[in-house]
């Protein structure tokens, strides 16, 4: 899934031909609806014309705006070689939840053909953070994957995240194959890391680092599949604040200065009920063919506003409520900048009111599903209107907060009480009324809560559930946590739940953390699964699409990939009482010495009668004879 | 320790221990009596002091508006409540829905081993609802609860009607880091029970749940709210949970210290605190406090929903309102800021409430005393049963000596095995029949006698008991030779030690049950001999018996309660008391019945069994 981007005008034939393929399908798709609500109401019908003719406009426009980025290209053409083959895109997606939340997500894509490895020494940065990219050339990085997460994505509530994330901080690479000392490369890489985000990265050691065999699998080209390049590792317990916002907004080719990065202002971010900020460096295919590589980074921030905390009385949400400020421009440096509203379950306008309005409609397959959305491009200056300001505004008409029922969610949690043992219980329902689908369960747990994988369970639907797959790998004290990967069948319309026993380890008093009364945090359990679609999906990846929808690749039509994080855990271990180790150390002292001084007294010593003391007289007496010189009594 | 392998000196100070046992025993007994009486003066104990940095010096607001509404909602719950018969299920779900809250409910049903007379139930069928608040940014890694009992008639709706305005209020807060948890439960204790069984996924007491849907990680601490009138005059606060467990003292602080900041009067046992603890009636008044304290822990029951909590190492209380004749009255706002102000410190925690005190007794809520000041009280007493083991012990290591020539010495030790082991299984298997026959044998006992099921259980126990006292008969029957002179000696001598370990155990578990234990039975472990008078001794020991130990204590209760009982009242409150022990044993796994039967009343046994030693 490569830009458009063309040099020459062979080139150029090609995209206009592909562009207007994709024209035809989409005019198709929408015909095929036209026709059946029609029927259903001849009014709308008149309307829904008048929509299939919006997206030929906008694709119009897309083709204009191609156009406009060649002549920009062979503008700067006389420039070096490196930059033309450089692009950057920028959208935002806003979906209003059911529960009158609202879920804001942003994507940045930089796409760069060049090749960091095979001693290329890339000197010339444009668009691409240099940082990044010495990463790359430096620890030979074929893929990178880093988020950064406040909070807890619920989907029982808010569906599918576009990019999911678990609490915390998460981070997995494939090294090239030609790295030697892959876990050398990994410590150094974590703590170079730790520096570009500002975050406790360093904290990364090998007892959180894991070599998932089956649940990461790269999500670039390449066929190299080796889990020994492969090292993923968690940090339930980071915290996640501005000091990582900032190093992660300067990796922007526009910074905050201009277009949609302009929204990103921290105090308005913090104050939400989800935050999540991630990373990802891949090599992507450039065209159909995959002939040649390029480099993609994708920078990817959701966060999704609540509505009773925002204080408002109205169900109302601008760009301006949520960001506390404006769109004024696009950044200058992207070739599409765009803003994507969800109006799926809004057709008629009878849940919310979008304003200003807009006549670009555009589709979308995405997490196995058809969305409709209405598009803002920012680079086109119609779209700020006369006040040359974008403020979206969203009012809600209906208000009701049902549950979702997602095809899959997760959940999990500790049982039992006492700080013995306890028992891990992981729920996956799977909530397709009649098919079945597989699902990948990866869970790491570290040394100190020690399985007993004898009493692993699988049960859905009152019955034993076989893993057709199970990779362990049991942990070795102070040096790795367990690993245990299960590739499971969920039953429709079922809930299985996977529970194993487990004993505290009493830690050493050094080993515990300053607050041990805390508990100590055990990660999220990974859910990766191929879920049954409702419409086919897109295969070819180098397509044109919105970015939201494109950051999984596709293999097949009839399921799409998702990956679900469970809550992370907080575990209790057995604390000794550290308010006291003075009285400790007293005491301990004090039954040592007494205890066993008297008793290996009264072992070793051999006890004789004394003879009874001489009477006072005859001391006296015995002294005399001693100076007399005579022999004592 | 040289003392000890100084041949000389360990015989002078056995031969002072031996000599003066008697006297010394006496002085240990008043000593630790009045020790224990001593507790409660003022000046002998410390002041609270809130131990925990992150409840201590942050500042917190309160702001909750609105008591009014919360009592609208109450009145309204209480007219679904009316309506519905019963715990109104959908409207709740729905109030709590449209607060802004993710809501679950969860069914459970307990069929009671025989019907509670108390409170009338016996096949027991409920729904709890609760609705979690999820704490924004916040990974579901720790919750607090709220809890109200949805009790029948016209108690709690005020309580209700509170949790669901705080919990409205709550929503529209940023500050919370911990997701809180608003549980209205049905059939309070049972209900309670069900609701954490399920949360903690065990099952200790054989209900059947259905599994919670909705969880937030693991709980910190919670408060369960009791609040039956509009307006109340002071506020109680209930800190005994179940085995006399207590939460960390910082709970307690923490209320104090809202009570005082917001100027609400507050009590614990129902007592106020007073300033005059240099005059006898204040005194008076401290130790009732205590006391009152001592019995409600000694009893292992959980007095209020928060007791089943501590089980999980949940901190808990249960706060109380109350309205008495007063007039200072204070309105559901207040006690809405109050508990908002408890909640938002408890929200700041940054590790489980742990800095402060587990084991204290509370003679006022601004005063404690630790386990370091309890506990040399029990010890005085339980050094009793040590002195009386090393006095016997002296005495049979020296008697072989005395007999070395003969062959008589030998002879004599041999049967000692079996006439110690023989009562003691004898006893044990009474102990044991009173623990399994009264529920297994309740519908042979309803078929053949004109009782209900209750009290056909209660009346086995007191049977098994009574017949209990028949063992020395059965014992001598098992028994082929005579009992000797050294055969009590000995058997005294393992029937001192198992006392002092039992009570030592269970004073470290449970000080409160293990000191009024101590205070009835050592007497009696100390004194009985084959040589005393037999009838005065009998009748001595019958009335230190663990069952007269629970009859005083329930007179003795309720005098400190000032509601005094005719003996007739008290002897009907006395078979309910053990009908509720059992149930709950059997309900929430208290341990009190269990001890009681299996090892404190075959260790008396022993004791019976050396009076009528031949």
């Amino acid at each position: 899934m490569a830009a458009h981007r063309c040099r020459n005008l062979a080139c150029l034939l090609l995209l206009f031909l592909s562009v207007f393929l994709v024209t035809m399908s989409q005019e198709t798709t929408l015909g095929h609806e036209q026709h059946a609500t029609a029927v259903g109401d001849p009014q709308t019908g008149a309307e829904t014309k008048h929509t299939a003719e919006k997206p030929r406009v906008e694709e119009k426009r897309w083709e204009e705006t191609k156009v406009k980025a060649t002549t920009q290209a062979s503008d700067t053409a006389v420039l070096t070689k490196t930059q033309v083959n450089e692009d950057f895109q920028e959208e935002l997606v806003i979906r209003p939840l059911h529960s009158g939340d609202i879920y804001a997500s942003f994507q940045f894509r930089t796409v760069w053909e060049t090749d960091f490895m095979k001693g290329n020494k890339v000197s010339h940065y444009r668009l691409f953070p240099k940082s990044l990219g010495q990463v790359i050339s430096k620890f030979s990085v074929r893929e990178l994957h880093i988020s950064f997460t406040q909070g807890y994505w619920r989907t029982m509530q808010w569906g599918q995240p576009f990019i999911p994330s678990p609490p915390g901080a998460e981070l997995w690479v494939w090294f090239q194959d030609s790295v030697t000392d892959v876990d050398a490369t990994w410590k150094e890489l974590t703590n170079v890391l730790s520096g570009i985000f500002c975050a406790s990265l360093n904290f990364i050691d090998s007892t959180n680092t894991l070599q998932p065999s089956a649940s990461f699998k790269p999500l670039g080209i390449g066929n190299e599949t080796d889990h020994r390049f492969l090292r993923y590792a968690t940090l339930p317990r980071e915290i996640v604040c501005t000091e990582n916002l900032t190093p992660w907004k300067k990796l922007l080719p526009c910074g905050s200065k201009a277009g949609l990065a302009v929204l990103l202002k921290s105090e308005k971010l913090f104050h939400s009920s989800f935050h999540s900020q991630s990373v990802h460096i891949r090599p992507v295919c450039q065209d159909r063919q995959c002939k040649s590589s390029s480099w993609e980074l994708r920078q990817a921030l959701n966060v999704v506003f609540d509505l009773h905390t925002s204080g408002q009385s109205k169900r109302e949400w601008s760009l301006f409520k949520m960001f506390s400020r404006t769109l004024t421009e696009a950044c200058p440096l992207a070739s599409s900048s765009k803003i994507y509203i969800d109006v799926t379950d809004n057709p008629q306008e009878e849940q919310f009111e979008l304003s200003p309005a807009t006549p670009l409609l555009s589709q979308a397959v995405v997490l196995g599903d058809r969305r409709t959305f209405s598009v803002y491009d920012l680079t086109q200056q119609v779209t700020f209107g006369t006040v040359r300001s974008l403020n979206l505004m969203i009012r809600w008409k209906s208000s009701e907060g049902d549950m979702l029922r997602p095809l899959l969610h997760a959940e999990r949690y500790v049982a039992g009480y006492g700080l013995q043992t306890g028992e891990i219980h992981t729920l996956m329902y799977n909530n397709h009324p009649f098919r079945s689908f597989p699902v990948l369960l990866l869970d790491s747990v570290p040394w100190y809560l020690r399985l007993y994988i004898h009493t692993l369970k699988v049960i859905s639907k009152g019955k034993d559930n076989n893993p057709s797959y199970i990779h362990y790998q049991p942990s070795k004290d102070r040096e790795r946590p367990h690993l245990l990967e299960m590739l499971l069948q969920l039953p429709p319309h079922s809930v299985t739940e996977v529970t194993v026993q487990f004993e505290r380890a009493l830690l050493k008093w050094t080993e515990y953390t300053p607050d041990p009364n805390h508990g100590f945090y055990v990660g999220s359990s990974v859910i990766s699964s191929l879920v049954p679609s409702t419409v086919a999906m897109e295969t070819n990846i180098t397509m044109e699409q919105p970015l939201f929808s494109s950051f999984f690749p596709c293999k097949e039509e009839s399921s799409y990939f998702a990956r679900v994080y469970t809550e992370p855990l907080l575990v209790n271990l057995p604390t000794p009482d550290f308010s006291m180790p003075y009285n400790v150390i007293c005491l301990t002292c004090t039954v040592v010495a007494v205890g066993y001084g008297s008793l290996y007294n009264l072992l070793t010593r051999s006890f004789q009668v004394e003879e009874p003391n001489p009477g006072l007289a005859k001391r006296i007496a015995n002294v005399i004879r001693r100076m007399r010189g005579v022999p004592p009594l | 320790m040289g003392l000890l392998s100084d041949p000389n000196r360990r015989q002078a100070l056995i031969k002072l221990l031996t000599r003066l046992n008697a006297p010394i025993c006496f002085v240990c007994y008043f000593a630790g009596v009045a020790w224990f009486m001593g507790l409660a003066f003022e000046p002998f104990t410390l002041r609270t002091y809130m131990s925990e940095n992150a409840m201590g010096s942050t500042m917190v607001e309160e702001r909750f508006p609105a008591g009014e509404r919360a009592l609208a909602t109450g009145r309204e719950f209480a007219a679904h409540k009316k309506k519905v018969g019963g715990m109104p299920v959908d409207w709740l779900v729905k109030t709590m829905q449209a607060r802004g809250l993710e809501v679950f409910t969860q069914s459970f049903s307990r069929t009671l081993p025989f019907p509670d007379e108390n409170t009338e139930r016996y096949v027991v069928k409920g729904t709890n609802v609760y609705g979690i608040l999820r704490a924004p940014r916040a990974p579901r890694t720790e919750a607090l609860v709220l809890s109200a009992p949805c009790t029948p008639g016209d108690n709690n709706n005020q309580a209700v009607g509170l949790l669901l305005g705080l919990a409205h209020y709550f929503r529209n807060q940023v500050y919370w880091a911990k997701d809180i948890i608003f549980l209205v439960n049905e059939h309070d204790l049972i209900g309670m029970q069900a609701w954490l069984e399920g949360y903690h996924h065990t099952n200790v007491t054989g209900m059947d749940w259905s599994p919670l849907q909705g969880r937030g990680g693991s709980i910190q601490a919670a408060l369960s709210l009791e609040l039956s009138s509009d307006v109340v005059t002071s506020l109680d606060i209930v800190l005994e949970g179940l085995n006399g467990q207590l939460p960390n003292l910082d709970l307690a602080n923490l209320f104090y210290a809202f009570c005082q900041k917001i100027g609400v009067l507050c009590t614990i046992q129902g007592k106020l605190q007073r300033n005059d603890w240099d005059s006898a009636s204040g005194y008076n008044h401290a130790v009732q406090t205590m006391m009152l304290m001592v019995m409600k822990q000694a009893s292992g029951r959980p007095w209020g929903d928060h007791g089943l909590f501590l089980r999980y190492h949940i901190e808990a209380a249960t706060v109380k309102g109350v309205n008495s004749f007063r007039h200072y009255k204070t309105d559901a706002t207040t006690i809405g800021r109050l508990l908002e102000g408890m909640y938002r410190k408890l929200n700041n925690l940054l590790e489980r409430l742990h800095q402060s005190y587990f084991f204290y007794l509370l003679p006022s809520l601004s005063h404690f005393v630790s386990i370091g000041y309890y506990m040399p009280a029990f010890g005085l007493l339980a050094v009793i049963l040590l002195l009386r083991a090393l006095d016997l012990w002296v005495q049979l290591s020296a008697q072989p000596s005395r007999t070395e020539d003969g062959v008589a010495g030998t002879e004599q030790s041999n049967p000692g095995v079996l006439s110690v082991l023989t009562p003691l299984v004898i006893s044990h298997l009474t102990g044991a029949a009173l623990y399994m026959l009264p529920v297994r044998f309740q519908e042979v006992a309803v078929e053949h006698f004109p009782v209900s099921e209750t009290e056909a259980v209660v009346l086995t126990a007191i049977a098994v008991y009574t017949a209990g006292l028949a063992l020395p008969h059965n014992t001598h029957r098992l028994l082929s030779g005579e009992g000797t002179e050294m055969g009590w000696r000995v058997l005294k001598l393992v029937a001192l030690l198992y006392l002092a370990v039992l009570l030592g155990c269970t004073a470290v578990i449970n000080f409160s049950l293990g000191f009024i234990l101590a205070l009835t039975l050592v007497p009696a472990a100390a004194y009985v001999t084959p040589h005393v008078p037999k009838a005065l001794s009998a009748f001595f020991l019958v009335a230190l018996s663990p069952a007269c130990t629970l009859l005083f204590s329930v007179f003795f209760f309720q005098e400190l309660q000032e509601m005094p009982v005719s003996f007739q009242d008290g002897w009907l409150l006395y078979l309910s008391v053990i009908a509720q022990g059992m149930l709950d044993h059997y309900l929430y796994g208290s341990l009190v019945f269990p001890l009681v039967a299996l090892l404190v009343y075959p260790c008396w046994l022993l004791f019976w069994n050396i009076l009528f030693w031949k």
